[in-house]
């Protein structure tokens, strides 16, 4: 029993439950292929798929990359660097130009919150939201699952805490989605100035201190601190942000029991994450980079899905082994 | 022989004499000039009497808009003066009040003479200039009231902006006394506000988007207030939006302070939920906000709190609003919805029956302005407005007089149409209906 | 079978088993327990999910499952035998082929089947049937196997039957 995803993947926000674990156990096989010596599979060829970056990404950008040419999908890469005034009018004509070259799929990133929705609404390919402004990035939170999945064997009633800028942070949200749909228990933990003003309506526990979070989680997501905040206001110096929430040794070894460490990336060390805390044995920093491919495959696997009315006729021909 | 109309047969309501029953009125030249049950009686036989059978509709003084947004000079693609005036027909206006943020900012008497005469060119609704209160809208020095009032201007605004400075704002208020104009101020605490897209809450906190706290509005509308009270001068709060910003104002009415609060049709009917899927055409500032402000407003509207409903009408091309949400200008337009939208969300639900919604759309924007209108008394200018307010409609934009599409309420269903509007005595509105 | 296998082989040097998911893996796993029993010897065992070589993956409509695919030995140079429940048309094994292809290059491949029921579309033929049968397009054939549905068993149905 297979449940649809639809055309695009947007954020986690509209997904169900079932439908979250269906990528995560699609993604279980794609692991597999990424240890083979041939990482290759015929399943996507033919397919053209568009990397449309507008922001600079490498990470993520070359982790759809490699998902994609695993696939054997035709990959082109546009970046836009540009910040000019018309980034709407941008955003419109390539979605038309887009639409006549016949692309398969878009794999978009976007500063503006809404972009991929955006262009989904405007073209018939697949599109993939790679992160729009802050306000989703699902295959960040995607492999975030998966990781912590593969460590607790399970998703239902685990806690988790991100800690950072949430405000800010399209990680956090899709997390906050992710997480919750899938049972578990969420606390987010930051300066409030950079929390939303709404969280206490997002269903999640909000800590004001770091120490309390570490007390009460099994896993804690450490999102990457902007230097931008500070010349904004929103808090007074990087240098305040680490004693005060910064996640160090010690701070750990005070809750006399193992917590997993995650972080998107990349990371700050010595600001919001000391060093040997993103290399010690419970970062599982490196297992995400490896499972972001793998879910991004599946993601591409289940999107390109095939055509209901072509399988009716299929059937009705008889067709199988 | 002077031209004569007979409005037959309609329920004429007219708050300013207390009226509400079945009549006619007999128009002659630019005038009323009688209003009764037997009126069409008396007048029938009259040479050249043009009649027209109000009966099944109402008949009351002409709508007036104070605040909307014309964008001639400078926008001409987007609206002229024409367009907008002939939108404003459509949508039961007899006259508008055109905001100065045009391109170049109307801010000298040249500026208000230019639109005082194309609107005369445009021979459909009355368009009142209203001058900026700052030199190009900049806020820093005052532009010259006495000038742009002597060349027809009714009113200041730095609409589109706040006034940044009190100082500024205290001075304006000030100054404004000598010529008995209202200043009418956007409320918005620009630090507050920066780069916001819609209301600050749990919706922009789930879209992504950064949002306007009510508290951007309100700090300024109480400012506004309490220099109003120091100053003595009339400020006139533009397009309120939260439930804070009305118990602000009726703070300052229970002091007698001269404060007058406008509300707009989108505030009273819509809430954030509409920018879901991140549609431009929900997007405007002050942004929609949440239910319990809308209900602040509707009963403020029923008390009396909020003196008038203005539209702050604003188009937009369409290629400006087909973009991503945080990039799109704000702004919808509303001339030729705001009667229904009006009788959808407040008439029709029982929260002010219709010599109230006449009040609001008519009387009073007449009387803060100090405009001609707002009256069906013997003598007064013929400016009337016939509408039918139980007209079911679906709303097509392509079919709209205004040159603008941005609007939320597209393929709704609304209740309430103007079927005839007459200024001077001129039938200028003819629905097809 | 395991028998016929062992013969095919000349023994069980180089042999490496491989089970196609889901009813082939089963099957894989009696015939090397078989030989196990019979020979004394524990011949590497495989599984290969072939959903991502398919053909068919346009038209096939919701995306099915993806099994575990584990070749626990380099191949390059072995015997290896494909094990299948059903041989129909053969592009489940037209795609075993090819994703084999991927690992490495074996000496030889052979193919061992439970139940031939005709009706190719490739050129493709086993070199080791369990039994072969004729039935109607219209027609299915399972196998059914403890670990996966409780019982041992060969089902012939109409096509609308289980799963």
């Amino acid at each position: 029993m297979t449940l649809s995803l639809g055309k695009d993947l947007l954020g986690l926000e509209p997904l169900s439950g079932d439908q979250i674990k269906l990528i995560l156990d699609t993604a279980e096989p794609f692991k597999e292929i990424s240890e083979r010596v041939i990482k290759k599979v015929p399943t996507l060829r033919g397919a053209t798929i568009v990397n449309l970056f507008f922001e600079a990404s490498t990470r993520t950008r070359i982790s759809f990359e490699f998902a994609e040419k695993r696939l054997s999908a035709d990959t082109v890469n546009v970046a836009s660097t540009g910040s000019s005034v018309s980034k709407g009018e941008t955003l419109v004509d390539t979605a038309r130009n887009l639409e006549a070259m016949r692309i398969d799929m878009v794999v978009i990133r976007h500063g503006a919150s809404g972009a991929a929705r955006f262009l989904a609404d405007r073209i018939e390919s697949n599109v993939i939201n790679a992160g729009d402004g802050t306000h989703e990035h699902p295959t960040q939170g995607l492999l975030d699952l998966l990781t912590l999945r593969d460590h607790f064997k399970t998703l239902e009633g685990i806690k988790v805490c991100i800690v950072g800028d949430v405000l800010h942070s399209r990680v956090a949200r899709s997390n906050i989605w992710g997480l919750t749909k899938m049972g578990a228990q969420v606390g987010v933990c930051g300066p409030r100035s950079l929390l939303p003003n709404a969280i206490d309506e997002m269903g999640v526990t909000v800590f004001s201190r770091v120490e309390e979070a570490i007390e009460w989680a099994d896993a804690l997501n450490i999102l990457r601190l902007q230097l931008e905040r500070m010349t904004a206001g929103y808090i007074p110096s990087q240098r305040e942000y680490n004693r005060v929430f910064g996640i160090s040794r010690e701070r750990l070894d005070r809750a006399k029991r193992d917590i997993l460490i995650l972080h998107p990336g990349p990371m700050n060390r010595g600001v919001e994450i000391d060093s040997d805390v993103a290399d010690g044995p419970f970062s599982v920093i490196l297992d995400q980079v490896t499972n972001g491919v793998a879910v991004r495959m599946a993601v591409l696997y289940l999107l390109s899905g095939g055509k209901p009315e072509l399988a009716e006729a299929a059937k009705k021909a008889g067709g199988e082994r | 022989m002077s031209r004569s109309v007979l409005l037959r047969g309609g329920r004429v309501i007219d708050p300013s004499q207390s009226f509400d029953q079945i009549a006619d009125v007999l128009i002659i030249g630019e005038k009323i000039e009688a209003m009764g049950a037997r009126v069409g009686n008396d007048a029938a036989g009259r040479d050249g009497l043009e009649t027209i059978d109000c009966s099944g509709t109402v008949v009351s003084p002409g709508f007036v808009d104070v605040h909307c947004h014309l964008r001639e000079p400078g926008r001409e693609e987007v609206e002229t003066i024409a367009s907008g005036a002939r939108a404003a027909a459509a949508g039961g206006f007899t006259a508008v009040c055109a905001m100065p943020n045009t391109d170049p900012v109307t801010d000298n008497q040249a500026a208000v003479g230019f639109i005082s005469r194309q609107a005369s060119r445009a021979d459909a609704a009355r368009v009142y200039p209203i001058g900026a209160i700052s030199l190009g809208q900049r806020g820093e020095a005052l532009a010259e009231f006495g000038e742009m009032v002597a060349a027809g201007a009714v009113a200041v605004s730095d609409d589109g902006k706040p006034v940044v400075s009190a100082h500024l704002m205290r001075t304006a208020l000030e100054y404004a006394r000598t010529f008995g104009i209202p200043v009418a101020d956007h409320c918005e605490e620009p630090t507050l506000a920066h780069g916001g897209a819609m209301n600050e809450g749990i919706v922009s906190a789930r879209l992504g988007l950064k949002g306007i706290p009510s508290e951007a509005e309100e700090i300024m509308a109480i400012r506004d207030i309490l220099l109003a009270r120091r100053t003595g001068g009339h400020v006139h709060l533009c397009h309120m939006s939260t439930r804070g910003s009305v118990e602000l104002i009726r703070w300052g009415k229970d002091r007698h302070i001269n404060v007058t609060a406008e509300v707009c049709p989108h505030h009273i009917s819509l809430t954030e939920d509409a920018v879901e899927g991140y549609d431009t055409n929900a997007k405007m500032n002050p942004p929609l906000r949440t239910a319990d402000d809308v209900a602040a407003l509707q009963e403020a509207v029923r008390d009396g709190t909020i003196d008038l409903i203005a539209t702050d009408h604003a188009p937009h091309h369409y290629d400006e609003k087909e973009r991503e949400f945080a990039n799109a200008p704000n702004g919808i337009i509303g001339l030729e919805t705001a009667l229904a939208v009006n009788i959808t969300w407040l008439v029709a639900p029982g929260i002010i029956d219709l010599p109230v919604l006449i009040e609001r759309m008519s009387c009073a924007p007449a009387r803060v302005f100090k405009l001609p209108g707002g009256t069906l008394r013997r003598g007064a200018d013929a400016d009337v407005t016939v509408f039918d307010p139980s007209a079911s409609w679906v709303v097509e934009p392509a079919r709209f007089k205004t040159k603008g599409r941005n609007t939320p309420y597209a393929g709704k269903t609304l209740q309430g149409r103007a079927t005839c509007t007459i200024v001077g005595g001129r039938v200028i509105h003819r629905s097809d209906a | 079978m395991a028998d016929e296998i062992v013969e095919l082989n000349n023994g069980t040097d180089g042999l490496v088993i491989v089970g196609i998911q889901r009813r082939g893996v089963q099957l894989a796993a009696h015939i090397v327990s078989t030989i196990s029993a019979r020979e004394g010897v524990e011949v590497p065992q495989g599984a290969l999910d072939i959903t991502l070589y398919r053909d068919d993956l346009q038209t096939v409509g919701p995306r099915p499952l993806v099994g575990q695919t584990r070749i626990p030995v380099d191949i390059d140079g072995m015997h290896v035998i494909i094990v299948d429940d059903v041989l129909y048309t053969g592009r489940t094994i037209r795609a075993a082929l090819d994703e084999l292809a991927d690992f490495g290059r074996p000496s030889r491949i052979a193919l061992a089947v439970l139940i031939d029921r005709g009706g190719r579309e490739l050129p493709i033929q086993p070199d080791i049937v369990g039994k072969k049968i004729s039935i109607e397009p219209l027609q299915r054939v399972d196998v059914l196997v403890d670990e996966v549905d409780g019982r041992n068993a060969v089902v012939i149905a109409d096509r609308e039957a289980i799963t």
